[in-house]
C-alpha cells in the first residue's frame, strides 16, 4: 500500500533515537579531545630521530650525518650539518654526528622517503599529530634536541617494526663482531704462525 | 477581562491577570494600545525563545535519529567546563549570523533586496496572531479566522519571489519559480484539506473550531476532529501540504543544498539570511499551532480527568508534538524530485481532498444517524477515503516501484 515504506522508514528512524540513548554500539561519534581512537600502527606523519639511550640523547644518536636523507628529501625540509669531530657510536666505532639537524614540518610532507634510504636506521616516523603551536616560525621547526626520542619510544609506537629492525641491526652487529673477530683471529694466527712459517734459518 | 474568564482556576488566569495589572498602570486613553503591545510582545517573545530552541532540539534530535550526538558542546563563555549539553547553541548562532558581513549583491535591486527577509517573516509572524493559544489566550479574535491565516501565509510566497528577483541572479531567479511553482501546488490541498472542518463547524473562527472539538465520550475519547473519518485524512493530507507549504525535508527543493546552491537565497547572507530561516521555522510553527487547533482540539485537554492543567500547556504540548513529528519525518524521508512533488500535489492530495469534502458533506446529512446506523455511517464514511486512496495510490505507483536495477546495454 502506498505510504507503507514511509512507516517502515519512520520505524527505523524510531528505533535509531530510542537505540542511540542506551546502545553505545549504535554511536559513530568519538569526543575527540576527550575521547581518542587507537591509532593504527602503520599510521605516521613527521620524522624523529632514534636515540639508543634516553638518559644521554645528544650523546647516543644512531644519526651519522651521511646527509643522504637531506639529499633525497623532495620537499627539503631536512637541514643537516656534520659535527667536526668523532664520537663512538652504538658499536664503540668512531662516527660523526649531526650538529645541527632540523626538520620543518611546515614543509613536510610526510612521504617517509628519508626513513627508507637511512641506510643506520636513525631517522623513523612519529606519530605525533597534535603539533598545533601559536608560533609558525620557531615551533613548527624541530631541531635535534626535539627529534631525539629513545628507542623504546619506537618500541611503543611501532612495536612490530621496531622489532625488526632491532633484530636486524643485532644481526648485524653480531656479524660484524663476528667478523672482527675472525679478522682478529686470522691476525692473531697469523702473527703467531708467522714464527712457525719463517722459522729461523739456522741454529748454532 | 471577561465575567467568565473569572470562574475558571487561578494558573488559566495568570497571563490575562498579569496583562490587566500592567495595562492599569497606564491612563486611561493608552490602555487599549498597552493592551494590544502586551500581546504583540508575549507572542514575539515566546515564539522567538521557541524558535531559538526549535533549532537546537532539531539538531539534536535529528542526530539521535541518525545515531549522532549533535551539538552539546556550547556552554557559557565565562563558565569553563559548562556544557549544558549544548542549549546556549542558539544564542551563539545568533551571535554568529548577527555580525557577519552582510553582501548584497552590486546588480541588486537593494529596496527589494532589503524588504525580502523583512517581509517574509512579518508575514510568518501576522498568522499567528489568530490562533487560539488558550481558553482566553487569542491575540485577535477574528470571525474569518482562517481566511486571515491562509492569506497571510500565502504572503511569504511573494516574499520568496521578490528574493529570487531582487539578487539578479538568474539561479536565484529560476529557483525562485521552482519554490513558487512548488508553494501554489501545496496551497491548494492545504486549503481543500482545512474545507471539511469549515463545512462541519459552519464557522471560521478558530476559537469557534476549538470549541466545537470539546467534550469526551465516556470522559477519555475526545471528539477531537483528527478522530473521525473524514479528519484524519484531511489531518494527513494537511501535513503533507503544511510540510511543502513551509519548504521542509521531504518538500525542501526551494533551497535543496545538494541540488541548487542555496536556491533563492544565494545572494543573501550573514542576518538577512537567517531571516529567511527564522520566517521558515515561524511558518512551521503556525501551520502546527493551525494543525493543532483544527484537528487536534486545540487547547483542550484530552481527558477530562486532565483538565485541571492549563490550557495554553496542552496547547504548546501539542505543538511541540507536532514539531517533533516533523523532525522525525525530516530525519527519515529524503528530497523528492520536482516532477514528483508536483505529481503528488496534483494527482495524489487535490483529488483526495476533494473527495474528503465530499466525505464531510455525507458526515453533516447524516449527523441525525444514532445507533447501529452509526456504525453504517462510520463504515460508509471510511469508504469513500479508503478506497479510493488504495486505488489512487495502485495507479500512481505503477510501474514506479518496486524498482529493478539494471545495466546499460
Amino acid at each position: 500500500m502506498l505510504g507503507s515504506g514511509i512507516i517502515n522508514g519512520l520505524i527505523v528512524t524510531a528505533k535509531n533515537f530510542a537505540g542511540s540513548y542506551h546502545d553505545p554500539e549504535r554511536m559513530v561519534t568519538v569526543e575527540y579531545p576527550e575521547q581518542k581512537t587507537v591509532l593504527p600502527e602503520n599510521y605516521r606523519n613527521f620524522p624523529f630521530l632514534i636515540t639508543e639511550n634516553a638518559t644521554d640523547p645528544m650523546g647516543t644518536l644512531r644519526c651519522v650525518a651521511c646527509q643522504i636523507c637531506e639529499k633525497e628529501c623532495p620537499p627539503q625540509c631536512i637541514i643537516i650539518e656534520k659535527s667536526k669531530d668523532k664520537k663512538p657510536d652504538a658499536t664503540g666505532k668512531l662516527q660523526l654526528y649531526p650538529a645541527i639537524f632540523g626538520i620543518d614540518t611546515s614543509v613536510c610532507m610526510s612521504c617517509q622517503i628519508c626513513v627508507e634510504v637511512c641506510p643506520f636506521d636513525a631517522i623513523k616516523m612519529d606519530k605525533v599529530f597534535e603539533i598545533t603551536t601559536t608560533d609558525r616560525f620557531q615551533d613548527l621547526f624541530l631541531d635535534r634536541e626535539r627529534l631525539a626520542k629513545p628507542n623504546s619510544y619506537y618500541h611503543e609506537i611501532h612495536p612490530v617494526e621496531a622489532a625488526e629492525v632491532d633484530g636486524r641491526l643485532l644481526a648485524e652487529r653480531k656479524a660484524a663482531e663476528e667478523k672482527a673477530k675472525v679478522a682478529a683471529a686470522a691476525k692473531a694466527a697469523a702473527a703467531a704462525a708467522k714464527p712457525v712459517v719463517t722459522p729461523p734459518p739456522a741454529t748454532p | 477581562m471577561s465575567a467568565a474568564a473569572l470562574t475558571d482556576s487561578f494558573l488559566e488566569r495568570a497571563p490575562l491577570v498579569l496583562r490587566d495589572w500592567v495595562v492599569n498602570f497606564l491612563p486611561a486613553p493608552l490602555q487599549w494600545l498597552g493592551h494590544h503591545l502586551i500581546t504583540i510582545v508575549a507572542v514575539l517573545a515566546v515564539f522567538g525563545t521557541f524558535f531559538a530552541f526549535t533549532t537546537i532540539a532539531e539538531r539534536k534530535l535529528l542526530a539521535r535519529l541518525q545515531n549522532r550526538l549533535g551539538p552539546n558542546r556550547s556552554g557559557l563563555p565565562w563558565i569553563k567546563g559548562l556544557t549544558l549539553f549544548g542549549l546556549s547553541q542558539p544564542f551563539a548562532d545568533a551571535i554568529k549570523t548577527l555580525t557577519k558581513e552582510d553582501i548584497v549583491p552590486a546588480a541588486a535591486d537593494k529596496c527589494l533586496h532589503f524588504l525580502a527577509p523583512v517581509i517574509v517573516v512579518a508575514f510568518s509572524l501576522m498568522t499567528f496572531a489568530v490562533l487560539p493559544f488558550g481558553r482566553h489566550l487569542i491575540p485577535v479574535e477574528l470571525d474569518a479566522a482562517l481566511l486571515y491565516f491562509f492569506a497571510a501565509g500565502a504572503a511569504t510566497e511573494l516574499a520568496i519571489f521578490m528574493a529570487g528577483w531582487s539578487s539578479r541572479n538568474k539561479y536565484s531567479l529560476l529557483a525562485a519559480m521552482r519554490a513558487l511553482a512548488q508553494l501554489i501546488s501545496y496551497e491548494l490541498p492545504l486549503i481543500l484539506s482545512v474545507v471539511p472542518i469549515v463545512l462541519v463547524t459552519s464557522t471560521l473562527s478558530s476559537q469557534g473550531i476549538v470549541l466545537a472539538q470539546g467534550g469526551w465520550t465516556f470522559g477519555f475519547l475526545p471528539h477531537w476532529f483528527v478522530f473521525t473519518p473524514w479528519g484524519f485524512p484531511a489531518f494527513i493530507i494537511f501535513l503533507v501540504a503544511a510540510l511543502a507549504e513551509s519548504n521542509r525535508s521531504p518538500f525542501d527543493l526551494p533551497e535543496a543544498e545538494s541540488e541548487l546552491i542555496a536556491g533563492h537565497l544565494t545572494e543573501y547572507s550573514g542576518f538577512k539570511y537567517a531571516l529567511f530561516f527564522m520566517a521558515e521555522y515561524f511558518g512551521l510553527t503556525a501551520l502546527s499551532g493551525l494543525g493543532v487547533t483544527l484537528f487536534l482540539g486545540g487547547w483542550q485537554a484530552p481527558i477530562a480527568a486532565l483538565q485541571f492543567i492549563p490550557s495554553y500547556a496542552w496547547f504548546m504540548l501539542k505543538l511541540i508534538g507536532m514539531l517533533v513529528f516533523f523532525i522525525w519525518i525530516r530525519g527519515t524521508l529524503l528530497r523528492l524530485r520536482i516532477d514528483q512533488l508536483t505529481r503528488l500535489a496534483w494527482q495524489f492530495l487535490v483529488p483526495l481532498a476533494l473527495l474528503n469534502v465530499g466525505n464531510a458533506a455525507f458526515w453533516i446529512l447524516t449527523s441525525s444517524w444514532t445507533g447501529p446506523l452509526q456504525l453504517i455511517r462510520w463504515a460508509i464514511s471510511l469508504a469513500i477515503i479508503v478506497i479510493p486512496f488504495i486505488l489512487l495510490g495502485r495507479t500512481l505507483t505503477a510501474g514506479y516501484a518496486p524498482r529493478t536495477y539494471r545495466y546499460a546495454p
